[in-house]
């Protein structure tokens, strides 16, 4: 009874579970050979897909219809904008960093701006911003593929004590989002805000710079990892962020968030963001087609969502 | 003269089509013409199909985030056993249906959010398309590809289909009493299943018929491309959403409107057309594309606001 009450309390925990099941499935296949590097790949590629799910965990938990679909061209435009200005010169980096914080700033603000004053559904606006902004990508990117800054790629590529930097940086972002979510005003008031916006109104929390402040935290976060994600993989590509517009949907709702939004977790979207790319691991160990990849990915999500789901009916 | 909300809220898509398809007349006059209209809004019938489709899910207040692979899949499918072996392509078209179906009903019993099932779907429906046509490839049915290159007398092909589509779907979700049902469901399903009605039989159906519109894009679309391949149709998934909310739909609520869903997608697919008679650079097609949308959704909003001050007075 305690252990079932535990684990309606702590959505995670079955994140989490299916993870470490995934982990030891294909670590036995490959006979323990692959434990370390499995893990660390996981670390890094789940760190991605971690920064840019918080961002799109706190616009969900605006509630129904919140969702951010500009994060993958924010994350494009960013990389390549960042790069570009850098230079490969290391003494840009913090400048390069800066910029690509002031993008998302811009794109967040921009977003909100189509909500509010043109009443456009987020989907719809986000949707269009995106169009915009990755035009903007692709007249500065120009087809150029421009390196990172020495001291950035090695620091985006080495790690710490095992564990890889971006991963690191990851876990930072995200104590800090969990500080914000759980112990700050702000955090309480996007809950109230996705549990009725009607009743967060007349309770006096001010609900349009708090909406505006989540698109702008999820547009920062999306500029951040393609910055990020720019410097790992060695360059920007005008398709880099293509991937995380389903993933950072995915991660957030796995992780057990509540859809209908004002009831968000962060551990959660740590385990979901493993989850997912072991998933996609595993069957690659296990010799699957691009095909089966893809059909056993999809299936996985929705066993997934099915079980998590049940969990809310025995509220 | 007095005029329905209904017919308010189809002005603005109207408008902003006409005004659209004489920008591109004015710019290009030989685009006035049979073969010029066929040409450019050849694409829109696989485009308008598809966004019914996804119409058709929203009115039950639900979003199809599979839309764009399942089109793709449809599209091989038709571009391989429909092509060879007729009957197995069906079977597999009526199977995909009842997935469909199926997909409509686990969403209501289990009160899960329809953006993650179909989100997972959509994974499923890519993988299932990479497996019949790991390369681009197939050939189109005979008989779909003379029918989207028929030429009809006097008007094209392409705006026979739309207006043909748009009367039966209007028939279908505004007249029939099935239709009001299911936009009832939208409205408030509890008053539905009071009323004596079984929710999970009309959202069932409302899946399959989507699903069944979906089969019919994919179908058009190879009609038209006479090959397929697995990422054919994956920037339907948004062009669909768009266009229902262009043609004055509405996410929650059964709010719908067939005929403004057709003409959302054939200004989705002309706003391309215009953009290339610009002159704009490639670079900036697509932004100019969400510009577009920016435009049209600020002018709806105008009207409404329009419309509110007349009511009020």
């Amino acid at each position: 009874m305690s252990l079932n009450r535990l684990l309606i309390a702590k959505p995670w925990i079955w994140s989490f579970a299916a993870t470490i099941t995934v982990w030891i499935v294909t670590v036995l296949f490959t006979g323990g050979a692959s434990s370390f590097g499995l893990s660390q790949a996981a670390l890094t590629f789940a760190a991605f897909s971690v920064v840019v799910g918080i961002g799109q965990m706190f616009v969900i938990t605006l509630g129904p219809g919140n969702i951010d679909l500009s994060v993958p061209a924010t994350m494009t435009l960013s990389g390549t904008l960042a790069l570009k200005l850098m230079d490969v010169q290391d003494g840009m980096i913090v400048v390069g960093l800066l910029a690509s914080i002031g993008i998302g700033l811009i794109i967040g603000i921009g977003n909100y701006v189509l909500i509010k004053a043109l009443r456009i559904p987020p989907i719809i606006a986000t949707l269009s911003m995106s169009f915009i902004v990755q035009s903007v990508a692709i007249w500065s990117n120009r087809g150029l593929r421009i390196k990172p800054p020495e001291t950035l790629a090695s620091f985006a590529t080495s790690s710490l004590f095992g564990i890889p930097n971006v991963a690191l940086v990851a876990l930072i972002l995200s104590i800090i989002a969990w500080v914000l979510l759980e112990k700050s005003i702000y955090g309480r008031w996007i809950s109230a805000i996705g549990q009725s916006t009607f009743a967060a109104r007349m309770a006096g929390i001010p609900v349009d710079g708090t909406r505006l402040v989540t698109y702008m935290l999820c547009a920062v976060l999306a500029s951040v990892c393609g910055y990020l994600l720019a410097s790992f993989s060695g360059g920007a590509a005008l398709n880099m962020g293509s991937e995380y517009l389903l993933m950072s949907i995915a991660v957030v709702v796995i992780g057990g968030t509540a859809v209908a939004g004002g009831n968000s977790n962060i551990p959660g979207i740590w385990g979901a963001s493993l989850f997912m790319f072991l998933v996609v691991s595993m069957l690659n160990t296990y010799g699957f087609g691009a095909g089966f990849r893809l059909i056993l990915t999809g299936l996985i999500i929705i066993a997934v969502i099915l079980l998590a789901g049940g969990r809310q009916s025995l509220r | 003269m007095k005029l329905s909300s209904g017919t308010i809220r189809l002005i603005i898509p109207a408008a902003s089509l006409v005004l659209l398809l004489a920008a591109v007349f004015y710019m290009q006059p030989r685009a006035m013409s049979y073969t010029g209209l066929n040409l450019l809004f050849n694409l829109a019938v696989p485009i308008a199909l598809a966004t019914i489709a996804q119409m058709l899910i929203m009115s039950v207040n639900d979003l199809d985030l599979s839309m764009g692979t399942f089109v793709s899949f449809c599209a091989c499918v038709s571009a391989t056993f429909l092509q060879s072996s007729p009957a197995l392509g069906i079977l597999i078209f009526l199977g995909a249906i009842a997935t469909y179906a199926l997909i409509g009903v686990v969403i209501y019993v289990r009160d899960l959010p329809s953006i993650v099932v179909t989100l997972g779907m959509s994974f499923v429906w890519g993988g299932i398309a990479v497996l019949i046509l790991p390369s681009p490839g197939g050939t189109a049915p005979t008989w779909a590809r003379w029918l989207m290159t028929a030429k009809p007398p006097l008007v094209p092909m392409a705006i026979v289909a739309s207006i043909l589509i748009a009367a039966v779907t209007h028939y279908i979700v505004m007249r029939s009493s099935f239709g009001v049902l299911m936009r009832g469901v939208g409205g408030n399903d509890r008053s539905v299943e009071r009323a004596g009605w079984s929710v999970l039989g009309l959202r069932a159906a409302t899946y399959a018929l989507a699903g069944f519109f979906a089969v019919l894009a994919g179908i058009a679309l190879v009609g038209l491309t006479t090959s397929a391949d697995a990422n054919i149709a994956l920037r339907y998934t948004l062009l669909s959403i768009a266009g229902v909310i262009l043609g004055g739909g509405q996410f929650v609520g059964g709010k719908v409107s067939p005929i403004g869903a057709v003409i959302g997608a054939l200004t989705l697919t002309l706003a391309g057309s215009f953009l290339s008679f610009m002159r704009i650079s490639p670079d900036w097609q697509i932004g100019a594309q969400g510009a577009i949308l920016i435009v049209v959704l600020a002018l709806r909003l105008a009207l409404n606001r329009l419309e509110k001050r007349e009511k009020s007075q």
